[in-house]
């Protein structure tokens, strides 16, 4: 069962196209002030990490994620219960 | 900070259009001529985009019938369904309906909005599980998020990816509830009904299919995706609406499931609100009969909708992946859409400019819908207005 620094990884990676000249990815990055992603493009990161780690990721969660380490907070979650 | 900050992006896109003179999201019908033509803002123009799938607005059956009930139960009903609101109309009108779906139960909303969002909000709640297409329509997404099951969704059309997604349950697919569309509103594909059902057969759960822009249009008797699949069988619920092939306004839910008669009395959209006018249900029975008794209208229906398919397609447009009475085209940029749009009427035709969110994609769309009742010069005139939209375009 992944951990939070497993989910933590995966979600650098995915995001790394993203991050502007001179930003670095951190636990604290915001999805959409820091990395300006759009609604579809917060579902297409959900449907990677859904594929790579074989789970779904309910939408209810969505409200409640506003940095990396919010997702990979609530992935670690989902997988506990 | 104000409660009013959120709304900023769409005044800035009110302004935007304005400044360009174009006012797509507020076109005013000022008299219609027929089911396929109207004046709309001041352009006389035939009606590409209203769902009008058999045509069914004027005819005269469905008028006489909605005036005769007018004459004797008044306009409104006054009441909820629960209370005062239930007349004769409304319970033969339920009665038709699963006779017409060949179904024990039906129940019948004010809108198809209250249909697909009661059922979607009612049926699964905390601690159950709704997996849904990815592309379903904002009535389920309002539903399934008021209603507080988990919500997970699965790749459009993808019965792979449902697959996947009803494995990874477990014990919890008993509590799960898998809601489609028959026909997508926006690029009017169909879902590939047949292996979502072989899907749900192999892991269980019960299935909601939303028929609105399929009533009448496929299957045997028109009954919709479900039939033309051959796969009602592994339908629990059909929703729908009465406000596109029918020609009026209202929802409904036909199922074999005994519960539906329970179900209606948690359903807050059927409890809280007044129910249809008697002379929406008498125009509504009045249409369903003259469905069943015109199958050639589907007929009609469809070799105009390939006809439109295939003069957009000979253009060079981008169209839907399939040919349906819902075609539209893909148009990249939203400016262009919003010029074409506005070209498009004051050419005479009326089409739908749809931008994200609406749209699936980033993509903005001018989606058309077709009628049984559109003449085949009618749908010449709309690809030739495409054609010369499309050519001032090349020319600049």
């Amino acid at each position: 069962m992944p951990d939070y620094n497993e989910f933590l990884a995966r979600i650098f990676e995915i995001l790394k196209p993203f991050a502007k000249q001179g930003l670095i990815l951190n636990e604290e990055t915001e999805l959409v002030t820091d990395l300006g992603l759009s609604s579809l493009q917060v579902m297409e990161l959900i449907e990677r990490i859904e594929d790579h780690f074989d789970m779904s990721i309910p939408l209810n969660i969505l409200p409640d994620i506003r940095t990396v380490h919010d997702l990979a907070q609530q992935l670690e979650k989902l997988t506990r219960s | 900070m104000s409660l009013f900050d959120k709304f900023q992006p769409i005044i800035d896109i009110q302004a935007e259009l304005q400044a360009l003179g174009v006012m797509p999201f507020g076109a005013i019908t000022e008299k219609l001529l027929s089911s396929t033509e109207a004046i709309v803002d001041g352009h006389k123009v035939i009606l590409a985009g209203t769902n009008n799938y058999l045509g069914l607005t004027f005819e005269p059956e469905c008028l006489e019938a909605a005036k005769q009930a007018i004459d004797e139960l008044g306009t409104g009903t006054t009441g909820s369904r629960m209370a005062n609101g239930t007349f004769a109309g409304h319970v033969a009108l339920e009665n038709e309906l699963a006779e017409f779906f060949d179904r024990r139960h039906a129940i019948v909303f004010s809108t198809g909005y209250a249909a697909t969002m009661g059922m979607g909000s009612t049926l699964a709640g905390p601690g159950d599980v709704i997996v849904l297409d990815a592309d379903s329509h904002a009535s389920i997404y309002d539903g399934v998020r008021l209603g507080g099951a988990d919500v997970i969704r699965f790749r459009h059309n993808d019965p792979a990816d449902l697959d996947k997604r009803l494995r990874r349950l477990g014990d919890r697919i008993e509590n799960t509830l898998i809601i489609v569309e028959g026909i997508y509103s926006m690029m009017g594909d169909q879902a590939p009904l047949a292996e979502i059902a072989e899907v749900k057969r192999k892991y269980g759960g019960l299935l909601l299919v939303d028929e609105a822009h399929s009533l009448g249009m496929l299957g045997a008797h028109g009954r919709g995706v479900a039939e033309a699949a051959g796969v009602e069988d592994d339908v629990d619920f059909i929703v729908g609406t009465f406000s596109k092939s029918l020609g009026a306004i209202g929802g409904y839910c036909v199922s074999n499931h005994d519960q539906l008669n329970a179900i209606r009395f948690a359903i807050r959209s059927y409890i809280f609100t007044a129910s249809p006018s008697p002379s929406v249900i008498a125009s509504t029975r009045a249409a369903l009969r003259l469905m069943q008794e015109r199958p050639y209208l589907r007929d009609q229906l469809w070799a105009n909708a390939q006809r439109l398919y295939d003069g957009l397609q000979a253009l060079g447009l981008q169209v839907s992946p399939q040919v349906s009475p819902v075609v539209a085209v893909t148009i990249k940029d939203r400016n262009q859409a919003i010029d074409w749009w506005n070209r498009l009427l004051q050419l005479g035709a009326y089409v739908n400019l749809v931008m994200p969110p609406a749209s699936p994609g980033d993509d903005s769309l001018l989606r058309c819908s077709v009628s049984a009742a559109h003449s085949a010069e009618q749908i010449d005139r709309i690809i030739d207005a495409f054609a010369s939209v499309q050519g001032s375009a090349q020319a600049l």
